[in-house]
Protein backbone atom coordinates (compact mmCIF):
# COMPACT_ATOMS: atom_id res chain seq x y z
CA UNK A 1 0.00 0.00 0.00
CA UNK A 2 1.39 3.37 -0.91
CA UNK A 3 0.05 6.87 -0.82
CA UNK A 4 0.16 9.29 -3.75
CA UNK A 5 -0.08 13.08 -3.74
CA UNK A 6 -3.83 13.20 -4.35
CA UNK A 7 -4.45 10.82 -1.41
CA UNK A 8 -2.41 13.12 0.83
CA UNK A 9 -4.57 16.09 -0.20
CA UNK A 10 -7.73 14.07 0.38
CA UNK A 11 -6.70 12.89 3.86
CA UNK A 12 -5.75 16.44 4.80
CA UNK A 13 -9.08 17.71 3.55
CA UNK A 14 -11.05 15.03 5.49
CA UNK A 15 -9.12 15.95 8.64
CA UNK A 16 -9.59 19.70 7.95
CA UNK A 17 -5.85 20.27 8.03
CA UNK A 18 -4.55 22.94 5.67
CA UNK A 19 -1.65 21.53 3.69
CA UNK A 20 0.29 23.81 1.39
CA UNK A 21 1.15 22.41 -2.03
CA UNK A 22 4.88 22.39 -1.30
CA UNK A 23 4.31 20.22 1.78
CA UNK A 24 2.49 17.45 -0.09
CA UNK A 25 5.51 15.59 -1.35
CA UNK A 26 7.23 15.62 2.03
CA UNK A 27 4.05 14.34 3.76
CA UNK A 28 3.61 11.66 1.12
CA UNK A 29 7.04 10.35 2.00
CA UNK A 30 6.33 10.41 5.75
CA UNK A 31 2.97 8.68 5.39
CA UNK A 32 4.47 5.98 3.22
CA UNK A 33 7.23 5.42 5.77
CA UNK A 34 4.63 5.02 8.54
CA UNK A 35 2.56 2.64 6.41
CA UNK A 36 5.63 0.56 5.58
CA UNK A 37 6.39 0.31 9.28
CA UNK A 38 2.84 -0.79 10.12
CA UNK A 39 2.86 -3.25 7.26
CA UNK A 40 5.50 -5.30 9.05
CA UNK A 41 2.67 -6.45 11.33
CA UNK A 42 1.31 -8.31 8.33
CA UNK A 43 4.15 -10.80 8.76
CA UNK A 44 2.63 -12.11 12.00
CA UNK A 45 0.23 -15.01 11.60
CA UNK A 46 -2.95 -14.09 13.51
CA UNK A 47 -5.12 -16.89 12.09
CA UNK A 48 -7.85 -17.66 14.64
CA UNK A 49 -6.72 -14.99 17.13
CA UNK A 50 -9.50 -12.75 18.51
CA UNK A 51 -8.78 -9.03 18.16
CA UNK A 52 -7.68 -7.74 21.57
CA UNK A 53 -9.82 -4.91 22.95
CA UNK A 54 -8.32 -4.63 26.40
CA UNK A 55 -5.11 -5.69 28.07
CA UNK A 56 -6.96 -6.94 31.11
CA UNK A 57 -10.09 -9.11 30.81
CA UNK A 58 -12.84 -6.77 31.95
CA UNK A 59 -16.39 -5.88 31.04
CA UNK A 60 -17.37 -2.40 29.93
CA UNK A 61 -18.35 -0.11 32.80
CA UNK A 62 -21.93 1.15 32.71
CA UNK A 63 -23.90 3.99 34.32
CA UNK A 64 -27.37 4.09 35.82
CA UNK A 65 -29.86 6.25 33.94
CA UNK A 66 -29.81 9.29 36.20
CA UNK A 67 -29.13 12.94 35.47
CA UNK A 68 -25.88 13.84 37.24
CA UNK A 69 -24.44 16.50 34.96
CA UNK A 70 -25.26 19.57 32.87
CA UNK A 71 -26.96 22.77 33.98
CA UNK A 72 -23.73 24.76 33.76
CA UNK A 73 -23.65 26.47 30.36
CA UNK A 74 -20.94 28.85 31.60
CA UNK A 75 -18.49 25.99 32.14
CA UNK A 76 -19.40 24.52 28.76
CA UNK A 77 -18.92 27.87 27.01
CA UNK A 78 -15.79 28.91 28.94
CA UNK A 79 -13.36 28.26 26.10
CA UNK A 80 -15.61 29.28 23.22
CA UNK A 81 -13.84 31.88 21.01
CA UNK A 82 -17.24 33.40 20.26
CA UNK A 83 -20.62 32.99 21.90
CA UNK A 84 -23.94 34.75 22.32
CA UNK A 85 -26.78 33.99 24.75
CA UNK A 86 -25.12 30.67 25.63
CA UNK A 87 -24.92 29.59 22.01
CA UNK A 88 -21.55 28.87 20.42
CA UNK A 89 -21.03 31.08 17.39
CA UNK A 90 -19.28 29.54 14.40
CA UNK A 91 -18.72 30.68 10.81
CA UNK A 92 -22.01 30.45 8.94
CA UNK A 93 -22.77 26.93 7.72
CA UNK A 94 -25.52 26.56 5.18
CA UNK A 95 -26.32 23.16 3.76
CA UNK B 1 -47.51 -8.64 -5.51
CA UNK B 2 -50.66 -7.02 -6.83
CA UNK B 3 -50.47 -4.99 -10.01
CA UNK B 4 -52.09 -1.97 -8.34
CA UNK B 5 -48.76 -1.15 -6.66
CA UNK B 6 -47.08 -0.63 -10.03
CA UNK B 7 -46.68 2.82 -11.49
CA UNK B 8 -47.65 3.35 -15.12
CA UNK B 9 -45.00 5.05 -17.19
CA UNK B 10 -45.08 6.09 -20.84
CA UNK B 11 -43.36 2.85 -21.85
CA UNK B 12 -44.98 0.38 -19.43
CA UNK B 13 -45.20 -0.47 -15.74
CA UNK B 14 -42.59 0.34 -13.13
CA UNK B 15 -42.08 -0.95 -9.62
CA UNK B 16 -40.83 1.33 -6.87
CA UNK B 17 -38.44 -0.16 -4.31
CA UNK B 18 -38.10 1.56 -0.93
CA UNK B 19 -35.93 1.01 2.11
CA UNK B 20 -35.82 3.15 5.24
CA UNK B 21 -33.34 4.21 7.89
CA UNK B 22 -35.29 5.38 10.89
CA UNK B 23 -33.69 7.39 13.68
CA UNK B 24 -35.61 6.92 16.90
CA UNK B 25 -34.63 8.84 20.02
CA UNK B 26 -34.28 6.44 22.93
CA UNK B 27 -36.53 7.25 25.88
CA UNK B 28 -34.12 7.79 28.78
CA UNK B 29 -33.48 10.42 31.41
CA UNK B 30 -29.80 10.94 30.66
CA UNK B 31 -27.63 10.72 27.56
CA UNK B 32 -26.01 7.66 25.99
CA UNK B 33 -22.52 8.35 27.33
CA UNK B 34 -22.96 11.20 29.84
CA UNK B 35 -25.11 12.16 32.82
CA UNK B 36 -26.64 15.25 31.17
CA UNK B 37 -30.41 15.43 30.79
CA UNK B 38 -32.19 14.47 27.56
CA UNK B 39 -35.13 16.76 28.27
CA UNK B 40 -36.50 18.57 25.20
CA UNK B 41 -36.46 22.34 24.93
CA UNK B 42 -34.01 23.41 27.65
CA UNK B 43 -32.16 26.73 27.54
CA UNK B 44 -29.23 26.63 25.09
CA UNK B 45 -26.32 24.44 26.25
CA UNK B 46 -27.97 23.80 29.62
CA UNK B 47 -28.17 20.01 29.14
CA UNK B 48 -24.55 19.56 28.24
CA UNK B 49 -21.77 17.84 30.13
CA UNK B 50 -18.11 18.27 29.28
CA UNK B 51 -18.33 14.83 27.64
CA UNK B 52 -21.04 16.06 25.26
CA UNK B 53 -18.97 19.17 24.50
CA UNK B 54 -16.02 16.86 23.72
CA UNK B 55 -13.59 18.55 26.05
CA UNK B 56 -10.15 16.92 25.95
CA UNK B 57 -9.75 13.98 28.30
CA UNK B 58 -13.45 13.35 28.80
CA UNK B 59 -14.40 9.68 28.53
CA UNK B 60 -17.76 8.16 27.59
CA UNK B 61 -19.51 5.77 30.02
CA UNK B 62 -22.50 3.94 28.62
CA UNK B 63 -26.03 4.35 30.04
CA UNK B 64 -27.28 0.83 30.85
CA UNK B 65 -30.93 1.84 30.36
CA UNK B 66 -30.26 2.95 26.77
CA UNK B 67 -28.83 -0.51 26.11
CA UNK B 68 -31.91 -2.16 27.63
CA UNK B 69 -34.15 0.07 25.51
CA UNK B 70 -32.33 -1.02 22.35
CA UNK B 71 -32.65 -4.68 23.33
CA UNK B 72 -36.37 -4.27 24.15
CA UNK B 73 -36.87 -2.68 20.74
CA UNK B 74 -34.99 -5.53 19.08
CA UNK B 75 -37.18 -8.05 20.86
CA UNK B 76 -40.30 -6.12 19.83
CA UNK B 77 -39.10 -6.31 16.23
CA UNK B 78 -38.65 -10.09 16.65
CA UNK B 79 -35.00 -9.57 15.89
CA UNK B 80 -31.80 -11.34 16.73
CA UNK B 81 -30.06 -9.79 19.75
CA UNK B 82 -26.28 -9.76 19.39
CA UNK B 83 -24.75 -10.59 22.75
CA UNK B 84 -21.55 -8.91 21.66
CA UNK B 85 -21.53 -5.62 19.77
CA UNK B 86 -18.96 -2.92 19.17
CA UNK B 87 -18.98 0.87 19.16
CA UNK B 88 -17.16 2.60 16.33
CA UNK B 89 -16.25 6.15 15.52
CA UNK B 90 -17.87 7.59 12.41
CA UNK B 91 -15.64 10.50 11.46
CA UNK B 92 -16.88 13.71 9.90
CA UNK B 93 -16.64 17.42 10.57
CA UNK B 94 -19.61 19.62 11.34
CA UNK B 95 -19.86 22.46 13.86
CA UNK B 96 -22.62 20.72 15.83
CA UNK B 97 -20.48 17.58 16.22
CA UNK B 98 -17.78 18.73 18.65
CA UNK B 99 -16.01 15.35 18.86
CA UNK B 100 -15.37 15.31 15.12
CA UNK B 101 -16.90 11.85 15.14
CA UNK B 102 -20.16 10.25 16.10
CA UNK B 103 -20.00 7.17 18.35
CA UNK B 104 -22.07 4.61 16.46
CA UNK B 105 -22.07 0.90 15.68
CA UNK B 106 -20.88 -0.19 12.27
CA UNK B 107 -20.04 -3.82 11.60
CA UNK B 108 -21.36 -5.31 14.84
CA UNK B 109 -24.70 -3.71 15.81
CA UNK B 110 -26.52 -4.65 19.02
CA UNK B 111 -29.56 -5.95 17.08
CA UNK B 112 -29.60 -7.98 13.87
CA UNK B 113 -32.36 -9.12 11.52
CA UNK B 114 -36.04 -8.90 12.44
CA UNK B 115 -39.41 -8.13 10.89
CA UNK B 116 -42.45 -5.88 11.10
CA UNK B 117 -45.85 -7.04 9.86
CA UNK B 118 -47.68 -4.18 8.19
CA UNK B 119 -51.45 -4.14 7.63
CA UNK B 120 -52.58 -2.30 4.51
CA UNK B 121 -55.96 -0.65 3.90
CA UNK B 122 -56.85 -3.44 1.50
CA UNK B 123 -56.71 -5.92 4.39
CA UNK B 124 -53.50 -7.40 2.99
CA UNK B 125 -50.62 -7.88 5.42
CA UNK B 126 -46.99 -7.63 4.27
CA UNK B 127 -43.90 -8.61 6.22
CA UNK B 128 -41.10 -6.03 6.04
CA UNK B 129 -37.61 -7.19 6.96
CA UNK B 130 -35.48 -5.32 9.48
CA UNK B 131 -31.81 -5.37 8.56
CA UNK B 132 -30.39 -4.14 11.86
CA UNK B 133 -30.70 -1.74 14.77
CA UNK B 134 -27.78 0.05 16.33
CA UNK B 135 -27.17 2.62 19.06
CA UNK B 136 -25.54 5.95 18.29
CA UNK B 137 -25.23 9.53 19.49
CA UNK B 138 -27.32 12.40 18.23
CA UNK B 139 -25.53 15.60 17.16
CA UNK B 140 -26.17 19.12 18.39
CA UNK B 141 -28.32 21.69 16.63
CA UNK B 142 -27.21 24.54 14.38
CA UNK B 143 -29.37 27.66 14.21
CA UNK B 144 -28.76 29.77 11.13
CA UNK B 145 -31.22 32.63 11.56
CA UNK B 146 -30.07 34.12 14.88
CA UNK B 147 -27.09 36.02 13.58
CA UNK B 148 -26.41 37.66 10.21
CA UNK B 149 -22.99 36.17 9.58
CA UNK B 150 -22.58 33.34 12.11
CA UNK B 151 -24.31 30.06 12.87
CA UNK B 152 -25.30 29.39 16.48
CA UNK B 153 -24.72 25.95 17.99
CA UNK B 154 -26.69 24.38 20.85
CA UNK B 155 -25.34 21.06 22.13
CA UNK B 156 -28.38 20.04 24.23
CA UNK B 157 -29.11 17.17 21.86
CA UNK B 158 -25.46 16.25 21.49
CA UNK B 159 -24.98 12.75 22.87
CA UNK B 160 -28.66 11.87 23.25
CA UNK B 161 -29.12 8.17 22.44
CA UNK B 162 -30.62 7.26 19.09
CA UNK B 163 -31.58 3.91 17.67
CA UNK B 164 -30.99 3.69 13.95
CA UNK B 165 -33.39 1.07 12.62
CA UNK B 166 -32.70 -0.02 9.06
CA UNK B 167 -35.32 -1.82 6.98
CA UNK B 168 -34.60 -4.14 4.11
CA UNK B 169 -35.61 -2.80 0.67
CA UNK B 170 -38.92 -4.66 1.01
CA UNK B 171 -41.35 -1.76 0.59
CA UNK B 172 -43.10 -1.49 -2.78
CA UNK B 173 -45.31 1.61 -2.61
CA UNK B 174 -45.68 4.91 -0.78
CA UNK B 175 -48.67 3.38 1.04
CA UNK B 176 -46.52 0.51 2.32
CA UNK B 177 -43.79 2.92 3.39
CA UNK B 178 -46.24 5.09 5.34
CA UNK B 179 -47.91 2.03 6.91
CA UNK B 180 -44.49 0.64 7.86
CA UNK B 181 -43.42 3.79 9.68
CA UNK B 182 -46.82 4.07 11.37
CA UNK B 183 -46.54 0.48 12.58
CA UNK B 184 -42.93 0.89 13.69
CA UNK B 185 -43.90 4.00 15.65
CA UNK B 186 -46.77 2.12 17.25
CA UNK B 187 -44.44 -0.72 18.34
CA UNK B 188 -41.91 1.77 19.78
CA UNK B 189 -44.65 3.49 21.75
CA UNK B 190 -46.02 0.21 23.10
CA UNK B 191 -42.51 -0.72 24.18
CA UNK B 192 -41.95 2.72 25.70
CA UNK B 193 -38.54 2.88 24.03
CA UNK B 194 -39.21 6.02 21.92
CA UNK B 195 -42.04 8.53 22.25
CA UNK B 196 -42.43 8.67 18.45
CA UNK B 197 -43.01 12.43 18.47
CA UNK B 198 -42.10 13.38 14.90
CA UNK B 199 -42.71 17.10 15.41
CA UNK B 200 -40.05 17.22 18.11
CA UNK B 201 -37.73 15.14 15.95
CA UNK B 202 -37.87 12.04 18.18
CA UNK B 203 -38.52 9.98 15.07
CA UNK B 204 -37.12 10.83 11.64
CA UNK B 205 -36.46 8.79 8.56
CA UNK B 206 -34.13 8.71 5.57
CA UNK B 207 -35.96 7.09 2.67
CA UNK B 208 -34.14 5.25 -0.13
CA UNK B 209 -36.10 5.14 -3.38
CA UNK B 210 -35.34 3.40 -6.66
CA UNK B 211 -37.44 2.13 -9.59
CA UNK B 212 -37.19 -0.92 -11.84
CA UNK B 213 -39.18 -2.97 -14.31
CA UNK B 214 -41.00 -5.71 -12.37
CA UNK B 215 -38.71 -8.72 -11.96
CA UNK B 216 -35.51 -6.87 -12.88
CA UNK B 217 -32.57 -6.16 -10.52
CA UNK B 218 -32.70 -3.09 -8.26
CA UNK B 219 -32.16 0.28 -9.93
CA UNK B 220 -29.88 3.07 -8.68
CA UNK B 221 -31.33 4.64 -5.53
CA UNK B 222 -31.63 8.16 -4.24
CA UNK B 223 -31.82 8.91 -0.55
CA UNK B 224 -34.35 11.45 0.70
CA UNK B 225 -32.94 12.76 3.97
CA UNK B 226 -34.44 13.74 7.26
CA UNK B 227 -38.18 13.27 6.79
CA UNK B 228 -40.22 14.00 9.90
CA UNK B 229 -43.79 13.56 8.66
CA UNK B 230 -45.43 10.35 7.51
CA UNK B 231 -47.64 12.22 5.07
CA UNK B 232 -44.65 13.99 3.50
CA UNK B 233 -42.85 10.67 3.18
CA UNK B 234 -45.75 9.44 1.03
CA UNK B 235 -45.62 12.57 -1.12
CA UNK B 236 -41.85 12.48 -1.44
CA UNK B 237 -41.84 8.84 -2.59
CA UNK B 238 -44.57 9.47 -5.17
CA UNK B 239 -42.69 12.43 -6.57
CA UNK B 240 -39.28 10.78 -6.49
CA UNK B 241 -40.49 7.58 -8.22
CA UNK B 242 -42.08 9.59 -11.04
CA UNK B 243 -38.99 11.76 -11.40
CA UNK B 244 -36.79 8.69 -11.78
CA UNK B 245 -39.19 7.00 -14.23
CA UNK B 246 -39.26 10.10 -16.43
CA UNK B 247 -35.47 10.31 -16.52
CA UNK B 248 -35.08 6.64 -17.45
CA UNK B 249 -37.86 6.72 -20.03
CA UNK B 250 -36.18 9.74 -21.63
CA UNK B 251 -33.03 7.66 -22.02
CA UNK B 252 -31.19 9.05 -19.00
CA UNK B 253 -29.67 7.39 -15.96
CA UNK B 254 -30.18 7.99 -12.24
CA UNK B 255 -27.28 9.45 -10.25
CA UNK B 256 -26.98 8.04 -6.76
CA UNK B 257 -27.39 11.12 -4.58
CA UNK B 258 -28.92 12.62 -1.48
CA UNK B 259 -32.08 14.66 -1.97
CA UNK B 260 -34.29 16.86 0.18
CA UNK B 261 -38.08 17.05 0.07
CA UNK B 262 -39.67 20.48 -0.23
CA UNK B 263 -43.18 20.19 1.27
CA UNK B 264 -44.23 23.56 -0.19
CA UNK B 265 -43.52 22.45 -3.75
CA UNK B 266 -44.23 18.77 -3.16
CA UNK B 267 -40.99 17.76 -4.85
CA UNK B 268 -37.52 16.50 -4.07
CA UNK B 269 -34.37 18.36 -5.03
CA UNK B 270 -30.72 17.48 -5.06
CA UNK B 271 -28.82 18.36 -1.90
CA UNK B 272 -25.86 19.56 -3.89
CA UNK B 273 -22.91 18.49 -1.87
CA UNK B 274 -19.80 20.43 -2.78
CA UNK B 275 -17.76 17.95 -0.85
CA UNK B 276 -16.43 14.69 -2.08
CA UNK B 277 -18.34 11.54 -1.30
CA UNK B 278 -18.51 10.82 2.43
CA UNK B 279 -15.66 8.81 3.77
CA UNK B 280 -16.42 8.16 7.41
CA UNK B 281 -13.24 6.16 8.16
CA UNK B 282 -15.00 4.01 10.75
CA UNK B 283 -12.83 2.36 13.37
CA UNK B 284 -13.58 0.80 16.79
CA UNK B 285 -13.77 3.47 19.50
CA UNK B 286 -10.74 2.90 21.73
CA UNK B 287 -12.56 4.60 24.63
CA UNK B 288 -15.20 1.85 24.80
CA UNK B 289 -14.94 -1.87 25.37
CA UNK B 290 -17.25 -4.18 23.41
CA UNK B 291 -20.85 -4.23 24.67
CA UNK B 292 -21.48 -7.68 26.10
CA UNK B 293 -24.93 -8.84 27.12
CA UNK B 294 -25.91 -11.98 28.99
CA UNK B 295 -28.62 -14.41 27.91
CA UNK B 296 -30.17 -13.81 31.34
CA UNK B 297 -30.45 -10.08 30.80
CA UNK B 298 -32.09 -10.55 27.40
CA UNK B 299 -34.42 -13.22 28.83
CA UNK B 300 -35.50 -10.92 31.68
CA UNK B 301 -36.30 -8.12 29.23
CA UNK B 302 -38.17 -10.54 26.95
CA UNK B 303 -40.30 -11.77 29.87
CA UNK B 304 -41.20 -8.19 30.83
CA UNK B 305 -42.17 -7.11 27.33
CA UNK B 306 -45.71 -5.66 27.12
CA UNK B 307 -48.36 -7.11 24.84
CA UNK B 308 -47.60 -5.65 21.41
CA UNK B 309 -50.14 -4.43 18.81
CA UNK B 310 -50.15 -7.64 16.74
CA UNK B 311 -50.79 -9.85 19.77
CA UNK B 312 -53.39 -7.47 21.14
CA UNK B 313 -55.18 -7.42 17.81
CA UNK B 314 -55.30 -11.22 17.68
CA UNK B 315 -56.69 -11.34 21.21
CA UNK B 316 -59.35 -8.71 20.45
CA UNK B 317 -60.49 -10.74 17.44
CA UNK B 318 -60.37 -14.17 19.10
CA UNK B 319 -61.52 -13.41 22.60
CA UNK B 320 -63.69 -10.33 22.19
CA UNK B 321 -65.15 -11.18 18.78
CA UNK B 322 -64.15 -7.89 17.15
CA UNK B 323 -63.73 -7.53 13.39
CA UNK B 324 -60.16 -7.35 12.08
CA UNK B 325 -60.85 -3.76 10.99
CA UNK B 326 -62.07 -2.63 14.42
CA UNK B 327 -59.27 -4.49 16.18
CA UNK B 328 -56.59 -2.86 13.96
CA UNK B 329 -58.08 0.53 14.64
CA UNK B 330 -58.15 0.05 18.40
CA UNK B 331 -54.63 -1.35 18.81
CA UNK B 332 -52.83 1.25 16.67
CA UNK B 333 -52.24 3.43 19.74
CA UNK B 334 -51.63 1.87 23.12
CA UNK B 335 -53.66 4.61 24.86
CA UNK B 336 -56.67 3.86 22.67
CA UNK B 337 -56.37 0.14 23.32
CA UNK B 338 -56.13 0.71 27.09
CA UNK B 339 -59.16 3.00 27.02
CA UNK B 340 -61.14 0.50 24.98
CA UNK B 341 -60.27 -2.35 27.31
CA UNK B 342 -61.38 -0.34 30.33
CA UNK B 343 -64.74 0.37 28.63
CA UNK B 344 -65.20 -3.17 27.32
CA UNK B 345 -64.37 -4.83 30.62
CA UNK B 346 -67.51 -6.73 31.69
CA UNK B 347 -69.55 -5.21 28.88
CA UNK B 348 -70.52 -5.88 25.25
CA UNK B 349 -67.12 -5.58 23.52
CA UNK B 350 -68.55 -4.88 20.07
CA UNK B 351 -70.74 -2.08 21.42
CA UNK B 352 -67.74 -0.68 23.29
CA UNK B 353 -65.62 -0.86 20.12
CA UNK B 354 -68.29 0.97 18.16
CA UNK B 355 -68.53 3.76 20.68
CA UNK B 356 -64.78 4.21 21.03
CA UNK B 357 -64.12 4.12 17.28
CA UNK B 358 -67.08 6.20 16.12
CA UNK B 359 -68.54 8.48 18.80
CA UNK B 360 -65.48 9.02 20.96
CA UNK B 361 -62.85 9.26 18.21
CA UNK B 362 -65.10 11.50 16.12
CA UNK B 363 -65.60 13.84 19.05
CA UNK B 364 -61.91 13.79 20.01
CA UNK B 365 -60.93 14.71 16.46
CA UNK B 366 -63.50 17.48 16.32
CA UNK B 367 -62.13 19.14 19.46
CA UNK B 368 -58.50 18.23 18.77
CA UNK B 369 -58.15 16.18 21.97
CA UNK B 370 -56.16 13.00 22.28
CA UNK B 371 -57.65 10.05 24.11
CA UNK B 372 -55.56 10.60 27.24
CA UNK B 373 -57.15 14.03 27.74
CA UNK B 374 -60.65 12.87 26.77
CA UNK B 375 -63.31 14.78 28.74
CA UNK B 376 -65.34 11.54 28.85
CA UNK B 377 -63.41 8.96 30.86
CA UNK B 378 -63.51 5.25 30.16
CA UNK B 379 -65.57 4.81 33.35
CA UNK B 380 -68.10 7.42 32.20
CA UNK B 381 -68.42 5.89 28.73
CA UNK B 382 -68.82 2.50 30.39
CA UNK B 383 -71.63 4.01 32.48
CA UNK B 384 -73.39 5.21 29.32
CA UNK B 385 -73.11 1.73 27.80
CA UNK B 386 -74.56 0.20 30.99
CA UNK B 387 -77.62 2.44 30.59
CA UNK B 388 -78.04 1.22 27.00
CA UNK B 389 -77.51 -2.36 28.18
CA UNK B 390 -80.26 -2.26 30.80
CA UNK B 391 -82.56 -0.42 28.36
CA UNK B 392 -82.74 2.71 30.54
CA UNK B 393 -81.93 4.79 27.46
CA UNK B 394 -82.02 4.18 23.71
CA UNK B 395 -78.93 4.40 21.48
CA UNK B 396 -80.09 7.77 20.24
CA UNK B 397 -80.53 9.25 23.70
CA UNK B 398 -77.15 7.78 24.59
CA UNK B 399 -75.57 10.08 22.01
CA UNK B 400 -77.24 13.10 23.63
CA UNK B 401 -76.10 11.87 27.01
CA UNK B 402 -72.56 11.46 25.71
CA UNK B 403 -72.57 15.08 24.57
CA UNK B 404 -73.79 16.24 27.99
CA UNK B 405 -71.12 14.24 29.80
CA UNK B 406 -68.51 15.58 27.31
CA UNK B 407 -69.33 19.23 28.03
CA UNK B 408 -70.59 19.10 31.62
CA UNK B 409 -69.19 15.90 33.09
CA UNK B 410 -70.97 13.92 35.80
CA UNK B 411 -72.18 10.41 36.46
CA UNK B 412 -74.22 9.18 33.49
CA UNK B 413 -76.91 7.48 35.59
CA UNK B 414 -77.36 10.57 37.77
CA UNK B 415 -77.59 12.81 34.72
CA UNK B 416 -80.26 10.59 33.16
CA UNK B 417 -82.25 10.66 36.41
CA UNK B 418 -81.89 14.38 36.97
CA UNK B 419 -82.90 15.28 33.41
CA UNK B 420 -85.65 12.71 32.95
CA UNK B 421 -83.88 11.13 29.98
CA UNK B 422 -84.86 7.53 30.73
CA UNK B 423 -86.83 6.01 27.92
CA UNK B 424 -90.55 5.63 28.31
CA UNK B 425 -91.69 2.04 28.16
CA UNK B 426 -95.00 2.83 29.86
CA UNK B 427 -97.52 2.51 27.03
CA UNK B 428 -100.20 4.62 28.71
CA UNK B 429 -97.95 7.66 28.39
CA UNK B 430 -97.62 7.31 24.63
CA UNK B 431 -101.00 5.74 23.95
CA UNK B 432 -102.69 9.16 23.70
CA UNK B 433 -100.16 10.36 21.14
CA UNK B 434 -100.72 7.27 19.00
CA UNK B 435 -104.51 7.55 19.14
CA UNK B 436 -104.30 11.19 18.11
CA UNK B 437 -102.00 10.41 15.14
CA UNK B 438 -104.22 7.56 13.94
CA UNK B 439 -107.34 9.72 14.09
CA UNK B 440 -105.78 12.66 12.21
CA UNK B 441 -104.06 10.69 9.45
CA UNK B 442 -106.44 8.18 7.90
CA UNK B 443 -104.45 8.18 4.64
CA UNK B 444 -101.26 7.14 6.42
CA UNK B 445 -103.21 4.43 8.21
CA UNK B 446 -104.37 3.04 4.85
CA UNK B 447 -100.79 3.13 3.52
CA UNK B 448 -99.50 1.29 6.57
CA UNK B 449 -102.15 -1.37 6.19
CA UNK B 450 -101.20 -1.84 2.52
CA UNK B 451 -97.48 -1.79 3.22
CA UNK B 452 -96.29 -2.36 6.82
CA UNK B 453 -93.10 -0.44 6.04
CA UNK B 454 -95.18 2.74 5.93
CA UNK B 455 -95.72 2.29 9.65
CA UNK B 456 -92.27 3.84 10.10
CA UNK B 457 -93.85 7.25 9.55
CA UNK B 458 -95.91 6.72 12.71
CA UNK B 459 -92.88 5.49 14.63
CA UNK B 460 -91.05 8.64 13.66
CA UNK B 461 -93.89 10.88 14.72
CA UNK B 462 -94.29 9.18 18.08
CA UNK B 463 -90.56 9.34 18.76
CA UNK B 464 -90.57 13.02 17.91
CA UNK B 465 -93.57 13.74 20.12
CA UNK B 466 -91.93 11.91 23.04
CA UNK B 467 -88.72 13.82 22.64
CA UNK B 468 -86.93 10.63 21.61
CA UNK B 469 -87.52 9.05 24.99
CA UNK B 470 -90.12 6.47 23.93
CA UNK B 471 -88.72 2.97 23.68
CA UNK B 472 -88.68 2.15 19.92
CA UNK B 473 -89.66 -1.44 20.68
CA UNK B 474 -92.64 -0.38 22.80
CA UNK B 475 -93.78 2.09 20.14
CA UNK B 476 -93.57 -0.58 17.44
CA UNK B 477 -95.63 -3.04 19.47
CA UNK B 478 -98.26 -0.46 20.33
CA UNK B 479 -98.61 0.75 16.74
CA UNK B 480 -99.03 -2.77 15.43
CA UNK B 481 -101.91 -3.30 17.85
CA UNK B 482 -103.56 0.04 17.15
CA UNK B 483 -103.25 -0.28 13.37
CA UNK B 484 -104.30 -3.90 13.44
CA UNK B 485 -101.15 -5.12 11.63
Amino acid sequence: MSVDASTVRRIARLARIAVAEDEVDHLRGELNAILAFVEQLGEVNVEGVEPMTSVTPMAMKTRKDVVTDGGDPEAVMANAPKSEDDFYLVPKVIE
Amino acid sequence: MTTSKLIKGATGDWEVVIGMEVHAQVTSKSKLFSGASTEFGGAPNSHVSLVDAAMPGMLPVINEECVRQAVRTGLGLKAKINLRSVFDRKNYFYPDLPQGYQISQYKQPVVGEGEVVVDLDSGEAVSIGIERLHLEQDAGKSVHDRHPSMSAVDLNRSGVALMEIVSKPDLRSSEEAMAFLTKLRSILRYLGTCDGDMEKGSLRADVNVSVRRPGEPFGTRCEIKNMNSIRFIGQAIEHEARRQIEIIEDGGTIDQETRLFDPGKGETRSMRSKEEAHDYRYFPDPDLLPLELSEDMVGTLQAALPELPDEKKTRFIRELGLSAYDASHLVAERDTADYFEAVANGRDAKLAANWVINELNGRLNKDGHDIVSSPVSAAQLGGILDLIGDKTISGKIAKDLFEIIWTEGGDPREVVKARGMAQVTDLSAIGGIVDDLVAKNPDKVEQAKANPKAMMWFVGQVMKASGGKASPQAVNDLLKTKLGL
